[in-house]
């Protein structure tokens, strides 16, 4: 190993508390993927652009590739892997995308699923206008989006039907 | 039969077979993020490569020093070229013919080529240890322009060809000549121009692009000493070929090696060949003994990793005055980069740019394609296309809205004169193709009809000519496009790679309780073939797609096959599923027949089962007989229940199409926005409609992409420009248009289920659409033809030149 510094990061991912020293310059998304093995937010770009790396953090969408582990620490972290529901069925979203076919390969879906996730609860109920505007930071290559709009209306449909809020309430 | 007993209808329902919206088994893995991509492996001692790149296109190598970089803690050895020599692996051969260098050896051909590779124990490490490599550059006068490439007076590239007058595919007529190509009669062609009322003629540039998958390319080899055994995960969309060539190249046994391709993030062609990083990273863990992960970043994948495209096409066509085509000539120029790395079958230098002629009757036609070197990177991969089909449709769509133009005729009318009739099929193509099917008129009148294809020219020149009148600065294009493709490479005959024919296979085994694994030649990277191949097994042996397990990319498992690209899995592994599970079928039969003690003519087949004819109480079904197989088979026959099948497809398929596209632009700022995309798509019999849109509305996304903005430019200097996502267009969703599919089913005759494929003709249609969208719009101004790709400068400065600024 080299002999740069090691800092300290604590972070709650997906309600767990973790904690791990890291270099200084360790992006969160290798932070994630290498330290913690939270394999589903990938990379695609390193620079921002396609959002496969999209991640929450205290409740906002961040590209995991262009923010240091570091400035992570004290976080709440939500990744794919803390997206279906409690007793490990599919999420309203997860399972949006498996009806609508708004996923082929599935390498931007984690990055795409946490998107939408934030933005449903920016807006329960967007327009389609407002999807396609909302996820537009995350670039998908087998699509063309059509089918994801459709999987996140599936969801919004879902998650605002009165019985769905009871039981989440 | 009591109230509960299925009816057909249930029974046929719970198969979920083919032409069934069944939902994606990937998907429950993938919407969780639990896909195992290459990058999410991790071996116990693995370390890290990559690479130090050239910063200039064309130079001399006269020094590299890694001293520095060895120094670092972690950095565990730099290769170079003069490494690789001591194994024979400075240099690969590419699937064209030619060779390539691994690591540069003496020189670079290009900005970014591979110069050393790093190996570290992470990938922090490596980069540093990339930045202290010294490497002392010489260099070059540097060869960007095709056109220029074979002046008397140009740099000579490849040193390591001088004096070689034959190269792969034939004769070699300059120092950056590559290969010329001939198809057809040139005779026959030159008369139909001579005695032609009509002619037009046009150079057709198809710009240089990438296929860009979100997944870049990646790895991770890693030797076992003792065992003497390899093995190499990687995004693979031909494994077991990978294999092979591994083996080839390191004189390892090829049942040493395991290939193993985990899921793929997309690969639309840039995954079929071999690059240097598989090469590094499996000498690096033969060297170091321990695992080697090698994965490229964005800006690699773009500038290094298979271009595509890069065709200037100068077109002719002949015609009578009534606008019937009499004959077409076309000359391409195509630019290879530093090294002819094409990744077509071995006997085709331009794929199968041969299917020029399109969907028209052309009597004489004649093609000549010259490949040249130039300063740019490798590759010309078939970019969600099958070898060139791409750039041929292209070239013959433009060039017929050209005649139609110069004939003062509709577009589509001039299509619809000039198509192959349904009576003509089998149809034999002037340069050399036999059509399998089709019906051209019915496909393209359903989609005149569906868009209302006469309201909106009335629309256009209403629009015309308020515009002309100075009302509005928004003018209208509709871009027509009739497509035919030539997929499912391909028939021993003429298809092969590296030697291998290009045949594909499948084996099922049905287990005692009627459940099944299947696994096959070919490799998914989205299409989904876990589940459209259980749906083909479920229609031919009646047991329900949910207890068929399909397993692709494990080269120890699977049966040989070719891969997937070229949208050759349904037409060649697609055939191959389906005669294995006939042999399953047949046995089953027998067995049955044996069960119910009646002779095996005296079964029909019966969606999950066989009955006695005439006596269908009397029947077994296909779980019954998965276990009779095991427990009691009939005398003198084998137990078990499982066949393997190699397809070697006879012919090519031909899926076609007819696409529309409407455009509004506005002239003052170059924005062109599509008002209406309607993509009428025949593939055959259809697997999975549900499948098929969504493969359509990613192939028209990608058409969208390269016709309105995508390129790999270069500057004069060979500097590379467009390879990172700030400037290479991937749309998002805010600027994709909505697409509209629809179909027609021409049924292929000669494949076992009629099927086509379909995952690249929207890439293929697509485009033209697109460009002859924007070029219609433009054409009442007096512009004939304006190069891809129309983004929105391009478009606006279309406009100034035409005057439309005033």
């Amino acid at each position: 190993m080299s002999d740069i510094e090691q800092i300290p990061v604590t972070v709650t991912v997906n309600g767990k508390k973790v904690q791990r020293f890291v270099e200084a310059r360790t992006l969160l998304i290798h932070f994630l993927r290498e330290e913690l093995n939270l394999t589903g937010p990938h990379i695609g770009c390193e620079t921002s652009h396609c959002g496969a790396c999209t991640v929450e953090m205290n409740g906002m969408s961040v590209k995991s590739c262009t923010l240091f582990a570091a400035q992570a620490n004290g976080a709440e972290l939500t990744t794919i892997e803390g997206m279906a529901n409690p007793d490990g069925t599919l999420s309203a979203l997860q399972e949006g995308f498996r009806q609508m076919h708004g996923l082929q390969c599935g390498f931007c879906t984690p990055g795409m699923i946490t998107r939408a996730h934030t933005l449903l609860k920016e807006n329960p109920n967007p327009t389609e206008e407002e999807i396609r505007m909302g996820i537009a930071g995350n670039l998908c290559r087998c699509t063309g989006y059509q089918n994801i709009v459709k999987a996140i209306q599936y969801a919004a449909d879902q998650l605002n039907q009165p019985e769905t809020q009871e039981a989440a309430e | 039969m009591n109230d509960m007993t299925p009816t057909r209808e249930q029974r046929e329902a719970a198969l979920e077979g083919m032409g069934c919206k069944r939902k994606r088994v990937e998907d429950v893995r993938f919407t969780q993020g639990k896909g195992q991509y290459v990058d999410d492996l991790k071996l116990p001692g693995m370390v890290f490569g990559d690479f130090v790149r050239s910063p200039y296109p064309h130079a001399k190598i006269t020094k590299i020093d890694a001293t520095e970089a060895l120094k670092i803690p972690g950095v565990i050895a730099v290769l170079t070229a003069e490494d690789l020599k001591g194994v024979n692996l400075a240099w690969m051969p590419t699937l064209a013919g030619d060779v390539q260098m691994v690591l540069a050896d003496g020189k670079v051909l290009y900005q970014n080529q591979e110069v050393a590779f790093v190996v570290a124990e992470d990938r922090y490490i490596a980069d540093d240890a990339i930045q202290l490599v010294e490497v002392e550059y010489e260099e070059l006068p540097v060869l960007v322009d095709p056109f220029k490439s074979m002046d008397p007076d140009a740099p000579v590239l490849r040193p390591d060809l001088e004096g070689k007058t034959e190269g792969a595919h034939g004769p070699r007529k300059h120092h950056n000549h590559i290969f010329n190509w001939e198809v057809g009669d040139e005779d026959e062609t030159a008369k139909a121009f001579a005695e032609a009322d009509v002619t037009i003629n046009e150079m057709i540039s198809y710009h240089r692009t990438h296929p860009s998958p979100l997944e870049t390319c990646q790895c991770v080899a890693s030797m076992d000493k003792v065992k003497g055994e390899l093995t190499v995960w990687g995004t693979f969309q031909a494994p077991h070929v990978i294999r092979t060539v591994a083996s080839l190249l390191s004189t390892i046994p090829e049942h040493k090696i395991h290939v193993i391709a985990p899921d793929i993030g997309g690969g639309f062609g840039n995954k079929v060949g071999a690059y240097p990083g598989y090469i590094c990273s499996i000498v690096a863990s033969i060297v170091t003994g321990v695992p080697v992960k090698w994965v490229e970043d964005r800006m690699e994948n773009l500038s290094t990793t298979s271009f595509a495209r890069d065709y200037h096409m100068t077109t002719e066509i002949a015609a009578k005055s009534d606008g019937t085509v009499t004959g077409l000539k076309v000359h391409v120029l195509a630019d290879h980069g530093g090294f002819d790395a094409c990744a077509d079958p071995s006997k085709w230098p331009a794929g199968f740019f041969n299917i020029v002629t399109g969907s028209y009757d052309f009597p004489a036609a004649h093609l000549s394609v010259d490949g040249v070197y130039t300063n740019k990177a490798p590759g010309g991969v078939a970019y969600r296309c099958s070898f060139r089909v791409t750039e041929a449709a292209y070239c013959i769509e433009r060039a017929m809205d050209i005649l139609a133009q110069k004939l003062d005729m509709d577009p589509a009318d001039l299509r619809m004169k000039n198509f192959v009739k349904a009576d003509q099929f089998p149809y034999q193509s002037a340069l050399g193709w036999e059509y399998d099917s089709g019906d051209y008129h019915t496909a393209m009148q359903k989609a005149m009809d569906t868009i209302g294809y006469r309201e909106l020219r009335a629309e256009q020149k209403a629009k015309q000519e308020a515009f002309k009148r100075g009302e509005t600065r928004e003018i209208m294009g509709i871009g027509v496009s009739f497509f035919t493709e030539i997929v499912g490479a391909g028939p021993s005959k003429n298809c092969d790679i590296l030697g291998v024919a290009m045949f594909d296979s499948a084996e099922i085994r049905v287990h005692p309780t009627g459940s099944v694994i299947s696994r096959m030649g070919t490799k998914s990277q989205g299409q989904g073939h876990e589940t459209t191949w259980a749906q083909i097994i479920a229609t031919e042996i009646g047991i329900p797609a949910a207890d068929i397990m399909v397993e692709e990319g494990n080269t120890d498992t699977a049966p040989y096959g070719l891969g997937t690209y070229g949208s050759r899995s349904t037409p060649v592994a697609g055939a191959a599923i389906a005669l294995a599970a006939r042999k399953i079928r047949n046995k089953a039969q027998m067995i049955a027949a044996h069960m119910l003690e009646v002779s095996e003519y005296d079964l029909e087949w019966d969606i999950d089962g066989f009955q006695v004819k005439g006596n269908p109480e009397a029947r077994k079904s296909m779980k019954e007989i998965a276990w009779a197989a095991y427990h009691a088979p009939p005398p003198n026959m084998e137990p078990g229940l499982e066949a393997v099948s190699y397809y070697d497809p006879p012919n090519m398929t031909y899926p076609f199409g007819a696409y529309f596209c409407v455009m509004d632009i506005d002239v003052d700022t170059g924005v062109a926005s599509t008002r209406r995309f309607y993509a009428l798509d025949d593939c055959g019999t259809r697997i999975n409609p549900m499948i098929i849109e969504g493969q359509v509305h990613g192939g028209l996304t990608e058409a969208f992409a390269i016709a309105m903005g995508q390129e790999i430019r270069y500057d004069e200097m060979g500097n590379v420009l467009g390879a990172s996502f700030m400037d290479f267009f991937i749309p998002t969703a805010v600027e994709t248009p909505h697409w509209e599919t629809d179909h027609t089913v021409t049924p292929s005759p000669h494949h076992p289920i009629g099927a086509k494929g379909v995952g690249e003709s929207p890439n293929v249609g697509g485009v033209p659409a697109f460009s002859n969208a924007v070029n219609d719009a433009f054409q009442f101004l007096g512009s004939t033809h304006i190069q891809m790709p129309h983004d929105s400068w391009r478009v606006w400065q279309a406009a100034k030149d035409l005057g439309a600024h005033g």
